[in-house]
């Protein structure tokens, strides 16, 4: 009874404040994220050489250093050269930056893989290239890149508990001072581990609806 | 000039060239002891990959052949293993179980089962891909040469879908070594648990974490390259995923 009465009054206000912060820091993040991806993407395929050559550095970077040094650079590096950001804007800014860098590859694999006849349809119809791009290409690179993205946000949901570490207290957070208080590491972190399943097994189940929805048909991978 | 980006502020600008020599200076005096958590993070990557590896392949063949309600209790440890942050299994583990049980495990080993645990969970599914773009031919093949199942698995199927695994398996690698950095939380003495300390002695975050970063980029292109020097060694001429 004590223990309902505990979690109850404590751990489920705690958790459902850290998992709005959660969500918080999801939403944007993705929505940035993928927006980044999509332009440095495109950039990648088509831009001039050392537009290219940019973005796929950018891509480099960000894939190889681990989000979580990423966001100590953010949050606790650039205060030295004058920059303060809240920790909820490191946050945020680090997982856009860094997801977007994955879904650029994602989004250019699918750039990559629509055939030449696309392009040359457009060019003989008068589309310019950038008409070319964003009403041809992409609209059909997008529907195919779709699996990887978002997968690449099923891996931002579990990645934004990364922001505890520079004191953004989200889901995780809340769990982690839930249970320094209580002593009982092992229920509360079994709770926000459930918390987050069902995070991801939700998303994945919209984005996997999603795809179904806007799959043109006639036009799935094979046939074009 | 209105509207020019903050981030090009002269003052900023000036502010880093004034602290450069500083910083290298942090940098030099740091990079023995970040260099030794180097090895640190390889032990943990190259001991979480191998339980990976030795927890996978069961798993990964178990969910190709096996009992119907076999396959299904394996997809459901991929699904908890997999949608689970690091982060809470490192927390759960360590401040957790780890005392609700009375083990007494340090950090270090508990950053290596985590990350092998959820590691396996992962590579289970690169070794189920391989096996399954194997044709089936392979199997009939060598049951109709009098094989056993497991003999066949072990002797035909595995030694092929091993080797086609090895490129998704370098991905494997490289994600694991971002993901050891996260075992900081809990003190494992890796680099960016080097790198916060030194970084806070010194107040030089900026170029340290830099400095780290640069480390596990080191590293990430020094695997990736050793494990294709390992698919080209291990190749068989004439089995490419073609020829099959």
């Amino acid at each position: 009874m004590e223990e309902w009465l505990y979690i109850r009054t404590e751990v489920y206000p705690a958790l459902l404040k850290g998992f709005w912060v959660s969500l918080e820091l999801i939403i944007p993040s993705a929505l940035c994220g993928l927006i980044i991806g999509i332009i440095v993407g495109v950039l990648r395929v088509y831009g001039s050489r050392p537009v290219m050559a940019a973005a796929n550095t950018y891509v480099a970077l960000f894939r190889g250093i681990p989000l979580i040094v990423q966001l100590f650079i953010w949050y606790f590096g650039l205060p030295g050269i004058g920059i303060y950001l809240s920790p909820f804007a490191a946050s945020v800014l680090g997982f856009s930056l860094c997801s977007g860098a994955y879904h650029s590859e994602y989004i250019r694999g699918a750039l990559l893989s629509i055939k030449r006849g696309q392009m040359l349809a457009a060019q003989s119809l008068g589309f310019n290239k950038v008409q070319m791009i964003f009403s041809i290409i992409l609209p059909q690179a997008i529907r195919r890149a779709l699996p990887g993205c978002g997968n690449e946000i099923v891996y931002l949901i579990k990645y934004s508990s990364l922001a505890y570490m520079i004191t953004c207290i989200e889901l995780t957070g809340q769990g982690k001072i839930l249970a320094s208080n209580s002593f009982k590491y092992t229920e509360i972190f079994l709770m926000i581990g459930v918390c987050y399943l069902v995070m991801t097994s939700v998303a994945a189940l919209i984005l996997g609806r999603l795809e179904e929805r806007l799959r043109l048909p006639g036009f799935e991978h094979d046939r074009i | 000039m209105a509207g020019r980006p903050q981030l090009m502020r002269p003052s900023i600008f000036c502010e880093f060239c004034k602290r450069m020599p500083e910083s290298l200076i942090a940098i030099g005096d740091a990079l023995p002891y970040l260099l030794q958590g180097a090895l640190v993070t390889l032990t943990v990557v190259i001991g979480a990959m191998a339980l990976g590896l030795i927890l996978g392949i069961p798993l990964a063949v178990g969910q190709v052949y096996g009992h119907p309600a076999f396959r299904r209790a394996i997809g459901l440890y991929v699904w908890f293993f997999r949608g689970i942050p690091l982060l809470a299994f490192l927390f759960l583990f360590y401040f957790g179980l780890c005392t609700a049980l009375d083990i007494n495990l340090s950090a270090f080993t508990v950053a290596i089962i985590v990350l092998g645990l959820i590691s396996s969970a992962y590579q289970s599914q690169i070794f189920r891909g391989a096996i399954l773009s194997l044709s089936e031919g392979q199997f009939r093949a060598a049951r109709a040469l009098g094989m056993s199942d497991l003999k066949a698995i072990s002797f035909i199927v595995l030694p092929q879908a091993l080797r086609l695994s090895i490129p998704a398996w370098s991905n494997e690698y490289s994600i694991l070594l971002k993901d050891s950095a996260v075992t900081y939380a809990l003190g494992v003495a890796e680099i960016m648990a080097r790198a916060h300390f030194v970084a806070t002695r010194t107040y030089q975050q900026l170029p340290l974490y830099f400095t780290a970063g640069v480390i596990f980029l080191l590293l990430t292109w020094a695997g990736t390259k050793g494990l294709r020097i390992l698919e080209e060694r291990v190749r068989i001429p004439g089995y490419t995923t073609h020829g099959m």
